[in-house]
């Protein structure tokens, strides 16, 4: 969408005219930057776009001109879905709503000028900035690894590269081989995300290398839909996943990526592949503008406002806002309150009260599919559970295929909810 | 069994030699299809008095081409597939209700298929009790009349704030795409607004049961519920 001058100033008077008294006024066009195209960036770099129809200039930064989205991620390791079903674009957000998308990294930001850096030199101004730049990994969280290990002991809880690179390693391993998976302490992006994972990687093991073993060393002693996954461990790869709990030392982790081995607990065995996901923290510009607290960014739950900075709104995986998971859908949800504050606060549009929403399927083994969600509400202290559900053990067969298709349902509607 | 005793006058009345054959072969129990028709009451009505809901009414069904009603707006999809000479004979009924998306490229009916052939053959048999004559429909037929939930006139009567609605919608959008479309979760675009009251109070009372959807709807006060109907029937 192109703005002529004319519907540029028609715009503005509109703005002037409503009544709030929007805090930019008289400035121009009110400006919003928005750093990380994921989740929550992408969905509210549209959602204002959408709703101010040319009244707010936005700009999106990020990186990467394709978007690979984790969710999904795990069923392409298990052969479910291709690596390019899960790869999206920004070119309608440019296209259809007008989005400034800047390909570039955001380094640094003033926040008393109100302006952020990015690494190719430019400099952006801002009315409103609203960062979603996910998660970086806490260094020295497994001892052992840094990220200079990552090719040999890939994370991929980054999607793209990382994902295909793990694959192929599981591809490669020799007959009978050890796959071993270093899973996170709490809090992390996507709860269920790594025993989904497990289970994928069994699915496509047992195809290819049936006789091949699975490892995970755990720091925590119980992890999300646990019995869910349990009971589909057992009765789809009986015998093929060892999952050591920090009950039994799977805290006690070390891992060495050139010798490909891995210590839980003092006994070392050698592996063929291994997933090390470490602790993380929200993603470094968030500390880099100062708004973090201990590793992540605390915000108010009735705008995603910065607890620290109020002319910045933080949204997903970076955030701490109370009792939502780390998720896309997370993301997404809060996303669209954030779009809502600001418009309301730059062209005085109505704001209603904050509602939030989470579900998060998980892939055990074909048509085996299931889920857990729940609602939440702002108070003033975070983000509120208000209710939920989840799967249970012993679901008829015909439930978790409808599980799996409601969710393959989802995947089309947040991606075409956050790029149009 | 009054259902058994109609398929016997509507077996003894057809007259095409090439249908019998066909209807002795392919159809089913219809009692057991009554039961399935379950899963298409939410939007289509069959019987004495049936109307056009989400989707058409589906009296006199067999042997009519596809999209016939004037009054009803069909898909571009189910347009072409007219176009293409679909008739609705019970192969061409039960491919459809098997995959639906697959049989007509574009439908807007939101279903995701009965994959076994006997629950097919079941429901078309059940079905199959409303074409034909009217004098062969049965008296004491109506199914799908029967509301849902019964509402009161005031929750009907509550007229819907779009803004409100637009806001709301937004916590949907993640899982029903505003465009309509199907891939697994239905499309909620474009309905006639009582039947999408309907629907989300069936879930609000747990009278439907999906915990997700009684999980959204269980939040959402009455005057929201309109806002959101408001909204999406005018999404297109
Ligand atoms: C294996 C796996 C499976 C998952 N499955 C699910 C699932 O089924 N359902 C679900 O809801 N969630 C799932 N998730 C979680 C989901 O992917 C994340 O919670 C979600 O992506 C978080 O959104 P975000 O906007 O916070 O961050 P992201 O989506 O990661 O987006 C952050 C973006 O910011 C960019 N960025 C970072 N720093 C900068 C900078 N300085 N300048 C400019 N750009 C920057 C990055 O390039 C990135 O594109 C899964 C995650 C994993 C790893
Ligand atoms: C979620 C709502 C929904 C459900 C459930 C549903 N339908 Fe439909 N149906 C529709 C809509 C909407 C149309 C119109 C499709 C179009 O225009 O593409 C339709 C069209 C049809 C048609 C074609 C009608 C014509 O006039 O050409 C038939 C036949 C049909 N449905 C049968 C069924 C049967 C049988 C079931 C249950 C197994 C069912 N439908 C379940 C919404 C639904
Ligand atoms: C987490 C995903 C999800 C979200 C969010 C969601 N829905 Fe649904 N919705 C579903 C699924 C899955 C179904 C199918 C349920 C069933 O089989 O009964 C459904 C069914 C429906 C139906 C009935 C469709 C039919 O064909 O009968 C309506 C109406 C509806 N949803 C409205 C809404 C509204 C309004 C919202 C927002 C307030 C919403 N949904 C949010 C997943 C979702």
């Amino acid at each position: 969408m192109t703005l002529n001058r004319r519907t540029f100033i028609r715009a503005g008077a509109a703005v002037a005219a409503s009544l709030s008294a929007p805090m930019v006024l008289g400035a121009g066009k009110p400006r919003v930057v928005v750093v990380g195209g994921g989740a929550g960036g992408a969905t509210a770099a549209r959602y204002i776009a959408k709703g101010a129809k040319g009244a707010i200039d936005v700009t999106l930064v990020e990186p990467s001109r394709t978007y690979y989205t984790c969710f999904f991620s795990n069923l392409y390791i298990g052969g479910f879905r291709d690596i390019g079903s899960i790869a999206h674009s920004y070119g309608k957000l440019a296209s259809d709503y007008g989005i400034n998308v800047v390909h570039d990294w955001a380094i640094g930001i003033d926040r008393d000028a109100h302006t952020v850096s990015l690494a190719g030199g430019d400099t952006l101004a801002y009315d409103r900035l609203i960062l979603s730049p996910g998660i970086d990994f806490v260094d020295g969280a497994v001892p052992g690894w840094d990220i200079t290990s990552q090719n040999k002991m890939p994370h991929a809880y980054k999607a793209g590269s990382q994902t295909e690179l793990l694959k192929a390693q599981i591809e490669a391993m020799p007959e009978g081989g050890t796959f071993a998976m270093v899973a996170p302490p709490n809090p992390y992006r996507c709860p269920p995300g790594p025993y989904e994972r497990v289970s994928m990687v069994a699915h496509l093991l047992k195809q290819k290398n049936p006789t091949a073993k699975i490892i995970v060393a755990d720091p925590k002693p119980k992890f999300s839909k646990m019995a869910l996954f349990q009971e589909g461990w057992a009765n789809h790869y009986d015998g093929m996943i060892d999952w050591i709990g920090s009950d039994f030392g799977g805290d006690a982790v070390e891992v060495n990526a050139d010798e490909m081995t891995v210590s839980i607990d003092g006994e070392v065995t050698k592996v063929d592949a291994c997933n090390v996901i470490p602790a993380m923290k929200a993603g470094k510009i968030c500390e880099m503008a100062g708004i973090t607290e201990g590793n992540w960014a605390p915000v108010n739950g009735h705008t995603m406002q910065s607890r620290i900075d109020e002319n910045i709104h933080v949204l997903g995986d970076a955030t701490n806002q109370g009792d939502m998971p780390k998720s896309g859908f997370s993301a997404n949800s809060q996303a669209k309150v954030a779009a809502m504050a600001v418009r309301g606060a730059l062209t005085g549009s109505k704001v209603f009260p904050a509602k939030f929403s989470n579900t998060c399927w998980s892939l055990i083994n074909t048509d085996d599919g299931v889920k857990v969600g729940a609602t939440y509400e702002a108070t003033d202290e975070k983000i509120a559970k208000v209710d939920g559900f989840i799967s249970q053990t012993g679901e008829s067969g015909e439930l978790r295929k409808q599980t799996y298709e409601e969710s393959v349902g989802w995947y089309a509607g947040i991606t075409s909810d956050m790029f149009g | 069994m009054r259902i058994a005793v109609a398929i016997m006058i509507l077996w003894a009345v057809l007259t095409g030699a090439a249908f019998a054959e066909e209807t002795a072969t392919a159809i089913g129990d219809p009692e057991r299809g009554q039961k399935m028709f379950k899963k298409c009451k939410s939007c289509h009505q069959l019987g004495e008095g049936a109307k056009h809901k989400v989707g058409p009414h589906l009296n006199g069904i067999f042997f009519r081409p596809a999209a016939t009603f004037d009054d009803f707006k069909y898909s571009k999809g189910m347009y072409a597939a007219r176009e293409a000479g679909l008739v609705w004979d019970i192969d061409g009924l039960s491919r459809f209700i098997e995959d639906p998306r697959k049989t007509v490229p574009g439908t807007k009916m939101s279903f995701h298929g009965l994959a076994k052939e006997k629950d097919r053959h079941d429901l078309l048999a059940f079905m199959r009790i409303y074409s034909d004559n009217p004098q062969n429909i049965p008296e004491a037929a109506p199914t799908a009349i029967k509301v849902e939930v019964e509402l009161s006139p005031e929750i009907l009567a509550i007229v819907g704030d779009p803004e409100y609605g637009e806001y709301l919608a937004t916590e949907c959008t993640t899982c029903h795409q505003s465009s309509g479309d199907f891939d697994g979760i239905p499309g909620i675009v474009g309905w006639p607004q009582d039947e999408f009251v309907i629907a989300m109070h069936a879930y609000k009372l747990k009278k439907r049961d999906h915990p997700v959807m009684q999980m959204m709807a269980g939040r959402l006060a009455d005057d929201e519920i309109a806002a959101l109907a408001a909204y999406f029937g005018d999404l297109n």
